[in-house]
């Protein structure tokens, strides 16, 4: 998982409540054998004017031009700003995969669905939850001024606007840790990987026919 | 200090640390692979640029999504006909080949599902962790191992790491005293006991199944016992390492032998619960009181004797339990109060991890023998578990009676159990099934599955409908 500490980036807006995890990356992807490459069908269902396939070529279909993250002035946003509850429905790890694939690495919203909140930190992708208004504040911004992004500081837990305003937000810090880190599940388990070692050692002495046999 | 059960024993020996909140990471020793919840695992290492631990842990095939028909199953991974099927099977030898994972692919002789072919090679021993992306992991547990099902993201951190994060669970016995009566099996004595203790029965629970009908079983007996465990609630089953589990491990492809044999063996034989052990929980059966079983219903514990009627919702004891069963009759198409021996079928699979190892194929013929399919029944399948079960089948001439009963013959894989390939149930058609799950759909959309054991299901594909075995074993003797 690739560490997380600062990050500047150009702010999308997803201007609506309660999106879930179907409309983040619809069901028929889920066959797919991967866990890349669901970017192009990230919100295909608002994204495109017909309907997507696994397989298809998603550069020859028809955009929704009334879709913002069509919109060339948001083109190679990595943050995106939500509304409330954002990621309910199913539980599918896919979705924070869609949109890292994207190009995403953080979301701002007042509020989210516990078990999306969770996969996002699996993936890299930090969840910041600011306060409603200041959301509403931001969307403003956002919306009147063309090439709007934010600075977002996860050591001090602060987004830092183009005026120089901070806005802090809070992340556990056990997370907050794994992120700055760069540690997924996996990398956290490694980091006892002298404790893994010594116990193989050990335990090929004691059980040396469970060794070395398949290969 | 009270003595320890056979999964403290297992559990401490793997233990390679423990935090405080309770999780501890276990040291897994064998990882089976299959094509259905490893592609992502695999490409998250990629993704991550990890490699994996240790590759001699580890030991792949392809088994849920292979066709079953020779036909089609001739010309290898091309040409399975199914395009995600073929995907599936084709993406795991090509991740087998690029991290050198040894495979079993689909033609091969070592091929078969996952958990037959585990015990069968000594790829799975006694005193073992042993995990798969599969519930059915439990299986493994009949060798005195440490088994259980884990998913995707589990898959790729025991590739990863050799490890799992784990939790400790309680201990459950499970004892069945005495004998079983003659056409009783495996598989009835594990459907009566989720019957009684139900499909939550085990939750949060590592079952120990002990007692002299046990002691008495055969190896792959106690498989099919530890394989339905999950459909008790636990995800662990086990047996005692005894006499017969050290027989049956010997001389098999990845079984130690010479010098290294007794030392395991010697390891081996301390692979039992302390006398003086305590469990959190004990259920006992009398194994003389077990009868053969049919389940009626569309949860595992939905299981009645051969000789039962199907419940009445107006005997329920509470409105919750009354809406299951007039949910479970109406999917099912059965009417209250009716015999279990009037049910008719209109399919009936033998196969699956729980019940296609030899014994199950030889308990199926002996009541194919001499008979053949009523003419009610569309189809009976037989699936062997694997490539070496169905090579030792034909080498006995099964094959020949059940084709001469007018049932097919197939290659080894998963089959109908799940319905991931061509072999499904129409919409409403009653199956008369060996496997281990009778949800809504398992077997094909609208399906009606009723677990029962192979020589059950044999004798329904003659009958046309349930009948008692044992009947047509009396049948037998006076002839
Ligand atoms: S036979 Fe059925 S239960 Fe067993 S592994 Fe295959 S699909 Fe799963």
């Amino acid at each position: 998982m690739k560490a997380f500490t600062t990050h500047s980036g150009l702010v999308a807006p997803m201007d609506r409540a309660n999106v879930d995890t179907d409309m983040i990356i619809p069901k028929q992807f889920l066959k797919s054998i991967k866990r890349s490459g669901f970017g192009p069908n990230l919100f295909d269902a608002v994204r495109y004017l017909d309907e997507g396939q696994p397989g298809r070529d998603n550069s020859q279909r028809p955009l929704n031009p009334d879709f913002p993250l069509n919109w060339p002035r948001y083109k190679g946003a990595s943050i995106l700003l939500a509304r409330g509850n954002f990621g309910c429905g199913s539980s599918r790890e896919h979705a924070p995969w869609a949109l890292e694939d994207y190009g995403f690495r953080v979301v701002i919203a007042p509020s989210y669905a516990d078990i999306f909140y969770n996969n996002c930190f699996k993936t890299g992708l930090l969840p910041i939850v600011l306060d409603d208004k200041i959301v509403d504040k931001l969307f403003a911004d956002l919306e009147s001024h063309e090439g709007y992004s934010l600075d977002i500081d996860l050591e001090a837990q602060v987004v830092i606007d183009s005026q120089g305003e901070r806005f802090s937000f809070e992340v556990d810090e056990f997370r907050k840790t794994c992120l700055l880190e760069g540690l997924d599940e996996i990398g956290l388990t490694l980091k006892q990987g002298d404790a893994i070692k010594k116990f193989e050692q050990s335990w090929r002495q004691q059980s040396p026919w469970l060794f070395d046999v398949i290969c | 200090m009270a003595g320890k059960t056979l999964y403290d024993k297992l559990w401490e020996s793997h233990l390679v640390s423990e935090s405080g909140d309770g999780s501890a990471l276990l040291y897994i020793d064998r990882h089976l692979l299959h094509e259905v919840t490893s592609p992502q695992a695999f490409e998250g290492l990629r993704i991550a640029g990890r490699k994996p631990w240790r590759i001699d842990a580890n030991l792949a095939t392809p088994d849920h999504n292979v066709p079953t028909e020779a036909a089609e199953r001739a010309g290898g991974v091309a040409s399975i006909a199914d395009e995600i099927s073929r995907i599936q099977v084709a993406t795991l030898d090509d991740n087998c080949a690029d991290f050198g994972i040894v495979e079993h692919k689909i033609n091969d002789a070592g091929q078969g599902i996952v958990h037959v072919i585990g015990p069968e090679q000594g790829a799975t021993l006694p005193g073992m962790t042993v995990v798969c992306g599969d519930s059915h992991t439990a299986t493994h547990g009949a060798l005195g191992a440490l088994a259980h099902g884990i998913g995707t993201s589990e898959v790729e951190h025991v590739l990863a790491t050799q490890c799992l994060v784990a939790q400790k669970m309680k201990n459950m016995l499970i004892r069945v005293d005495g004998e079983l009566g003659l056409g009783v099996t495996p598989k009835d004595v594990v459907l009566a006991i989720i019957g009684k203790i139900g499909t939550a029965g085990g939750n949060g629970h590592a079952i120990e199944f002990g007692g002299q009908v046990f002691a008495d079983m055969s190896m792959e007996g106690r498989m099919t016992v530890c394989n339905m465990a999950i459909e008790a609630g636990a995800r662990v089953g086990m047996v005692a390492v005894d006499e017969k589990t050290i027989d049956y491990v010997k001389g098999r492809q990845y079984s130690p032998s010479e010098a290294l044999w007794d030392q395991a063996v010697a390891h081996w034989q301390t692979l039992h619960s302390d006398a003086d052990a305590v469990f959190d929980s004990v259920v006992t059966f009398e194994g003389g009181a077990i009868e053969p079983q049919v389940s009626w219903g569309t949860s595992p514990e939905m299981v009645l004797p051969v000789g039962g009627r199907v419940p009445n919702p107006a005997q329920a004891r509470d409105a919750a339990q009354r809406e299951g069963i007039e949910r479970a009759l109406h999917y099912m198409g059965l009417k209250p109060d009716m015999a279990i021996t009037d049910i008719a079928v209109d399919r009936v699979f033998i196969g699956s991890c729980t019940n296609s190892r030899i014994e199950d194929l030889r308990a199926a013929a002996v009541v194919a023998q001499g008979r053949t399919v009523a003419g009610s029944v569309k189809q009976v399948l037989v699936v062997p578990g694997s490539q070496a079960v169905k090579v030792q089948a034909e080498s006995e001439g099964l094959d020949k009676i059940f084709i001469a009963a007018g049932m097919e013959w197939r290659e080894p894989g998963c089959s109908m159990c799940l319905a991931m390939n061509a072999d499904k149930l129409g919409s409403g058609e009653h199956c008369a099934s060996t496997s281990n799950r009778n949800f809504e759909g398992r077997q094909g959309n609208g399906g009606r599955t009723h677990l029962v054991s192979p020589a059950m299901a044999a004798a329904a594909a003659v009958a046309g409908h349930f009948v008692d075995v044992r009947e047509l074993m009396a049948e037998k003797v006076a002839s």
